[in-house]
């Protein structure tokens, strides 16, 4: 996992509430038994026609938006728990998503994949489309270390939670096998001690 | 201290606190299928390990298989390939295997109850977010993604932030042909599609104990649905009933006792409650491209803010009535409603009648299982005299991902669990209800009001 702490970019707008999974990668793609290769179909129904012509008007397909931070509407991530979601955005060159709530298993698999999900709050979430409506390569700033979201042309920021197990996994790379196999004992003794029907 | 039954059951399978106040959780039973579970056998052989526990796992093939001419070999190479990879990996690392074609193949969280895998008290996760379901043993089971799919196989444990409780209460009796799905597109509709998040729920109330297992399956299927992460339902004789017909479960004295002692104490705190009227739940219908875009089925389609998109996919708009409106696919199966009790309900309403011209209706059992049972009951007979087509098990037209879809632009009838846009297929338009109503739209080939049958 490559670890994750500041990083400044442009961010891409996506003004849309509840996205699910589905629509991150439609289901139709999950056949592929490898991780790689998910970006090219990240949004795949959204940002190409049947005929594999590009969608112009949506944002991805938009040339004046890049970056490496994802700026999503409340509730991102939920339905499907396919990790694929998280694959195809990481695949897509994403290291940071910002919204102001997100589904439970959706935000486990991107930081499982040293992908950083930020939540704000709705007013904040709000100023940063705001910015970006105004001026497209407008920069955001994090620092994991601090807890720290900036948007870097109003100024304003705003700190984050995560819990700190997790902060230490993404500042480091590491993921929780490497961890849980160091529990063997631990492990062990609780299988001993279980009565299961 | 009075306890939960979430809270029971997680503190009983806490290995050990991590710092940050994360909990590393035992897992006593892992599901597994073809879609979620390639990248994590492969991140296993990357670290030269196996499974801890290989009696704890069971696979089956569901989500990638075609419902026609099982025992050909599949027609598309990439699913053939994602198949054929599950095989060659139970076979590699001893996983018992429920491929297409066994007795007891079927779709994962159809199998896992009936086969008496899914017991109360138990830790049970999958690489799939519907394995709620199983919570409707009083177990605490959720899905998961591919990382932690692999974390299980290799260690039996997961490292989780508790989540909060929830106590959905239903009180009351339901009234006429209002059934389990009506239940919980009620609830999802109240608390919407992000209402759930960070919680796991436990139902409850009058309402809740008349249903019988396969009712009760349906509505913790679609906790998740609400952004919740498990749904939960406390034993009791119906449960018991139910193991004590399946295979593997235990049948012992302490087994049944043990059971019988996993509730919520009297007096306990749940973070978030709600109660609602049975009375109040009439048949329902989604209007929308989420589960929380959920009405009754006589309401018309609200004006909301921000649901342009939506209706605009659907090609509705606000103010008007789905019933009545033309429906020309219909689709019985799923994890949420394709068990036998469902197959019967269908049955038991299409006898002697016939589909409308326009529709295609296929019914798909959830499990082999289910498919013998139909044949031994003669439904299978039934729905084929009424023109429904009844397929082999799987996921089928579900989630869009194997050969059965719903063409672009028209309207399906599902008794599946997602309207999101494509979920059927691409530019499918699902409407999700129970399987009845799904039955009687097939036969009168518009969307009804079944509460107006007359039985
Ligand atoms: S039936 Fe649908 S929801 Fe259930 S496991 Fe299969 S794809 Fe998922």
């Amino acid at each position: 996992m490559k670890p994750i702490n500041r990083l400044t970019s442009t961010a891409v707008p996506l003004p849309i509430a509840d996205i699910d999974t589905d629509q991150i990668i439609p289901a139709r793609f999950l056949k592929a038994i490898t991780r790689e290769g998910f970006g090219e179909n990240f949004f795949r129904d959204w940002r190409f026609h049947k005929n594999d012509e590009p969608i112009q008007d949506f944002v991805l397909n938009n040339p004046i938006y890049s970056g490496e931070i994802l700026i999503a509407g409340r509730n991102f991530g939920c339905g499907s728990s396919r990790e694929h979601a998280a694959w195809a955005l990481a695949d897509y060159g994403f290291r940071v998503v910002v919204s102001s709530f997100f589904a439970d298993i959706f935000k486990g698999n991107a930081m499982n994949n040293g992908i950083l999900p930020i939540t704000v709050s709705e007013d904040f979430l709000h100023r940063c489309f705001e910015t970006i409506e105004a001026q497209p390569n407008a920069p955001f700033s994090i620092n994991l270390e601090k807890n720290l979201f900036i948007n870097e042309s109003t100024g304003e920021s705003t700190t984050f939670e995560i819990d700190d197990y997790k902060k230490t996994c993404l500042l480091n790379g590491y993921d929780d096998l490497d961890f849980l196999l160091s529990l063997e004992q631990d492990i062990s003794a609780f299988e001993k001690r279980q009565v299961i029907y | 201290m009075k306890k939960t039954l979430f809270d029971k059951i997680w503190d009983s399978h806490v290995v050990r606190e991590i710092p940050s106040g994360r909990e590393v959780l035992y897992i006593d039973r892992h599901f597994i299928h073809e879609v979620t579970s390639p990248q994590a056998f492969d991140g296993l052989k990357r670290r030269g390990i196996g499974l801890r526990h290989v009696s704890k796992t069971t696979a089956t093939a569901d989500h990638n298989v075609p419902t026609i001419n099982q025992h050909l070999p599949i027609k598309e190479a990439q699913s053939r390939e994602q198949v054929a990879k599950l095989y060659a990996n139970c076979e590699e690392f001893g996983v018992e295997l429920y491929g297409l074609g066994h007795e007891k193949q079927g779709i994962v969280h159809v199998i896992g109850p009936e086969l008496g895998l899914t017991k109360p008290g138990m830790t049970i996760v999958c690489g799939d977010s519907h394995t709620s379901t199983h919570g409707a043993f009083g177990c605490i089971a959720f899905g998961i993604g591919t990382s932690q799919v692999e974390q299980v196989m290799a260690t039996n444990c997961l490292i989780l932030a508790r989540p909060k409780t929830m106590r959905i209460t239903i009180n009351g009796r339901l009234g006429k042909n209002v059934f389990a799905k009506d239940i919980i597109l009620y609830i999802i509709s109240k608390l919407t599609a992000a209402g759930g998040t960070g919680y796991f729920v436990e139902y409850a109330g009058e309402a809740i104990r008349s249903l019988s297992m396969e009712a009760r399956m349906t509505i913790c299927n679609m906790s998740i649905e609400m952004g919740a992460r498990g749904g939960m339902i406390a034993p009791d004789q119906t449960t018991i009933d139910y193991l004590l017909n399946t295979p593997n479960a235990p049948k012992s004295e302490e087994a049944i006792a043990f059971w019988r002692s996993l509730k919520t104490d009297e007096g306990a705190t749940f973070d978030k409650e709600y109660e609602f009227e049975a009375a109040d739940i009439t048949p329902m219908i989604t209007y929308g491209t989420n589960p929380g875009m959920g009405i009754k089925i006589t309401a018309e389609v609200p004006n909301l803010p921000n649901s342009e998109k939506s209706l605009n996919y659907m090609g509705l708009q606000a103010g008007e009535q789905l019933l009545g409106k033309q429906v020309n696919y219909v689709f019985i199966g799923s994890c949420t409603n394709s068990r036998i009790e469902d197959l019967r309900l269908v049955a038991d309403y299409v006898k002697g009648k016939q589909k409308a011209d326009n529709v295609t209706a296929f019914v798909v059992p959830g499990s082999k299982q289910v498919e013998r049972q139909a044949q031994v009951e003669g439904l299978d007979k039934i729905l084929a005299a009424a023109g429904f087509e009844l397929r082999e098990p799987g996921c089928s037209a579900c989630l869009g991902m194997n050969e059965d879809k719903i063409p672009s632009g028209e309207y399906c009838v599902s008794t599946s669990n997602r309207n999101f846009e494509g979920r059927q297929g691409p530019g499918a338009r699902t409407f999700l209800a129970s399987p009845l109503t799904a039955a009687a739209t097939a036969i009168a080939g518009h969307i009804v009001d079944v509460s107006l049958i007359e039985n």
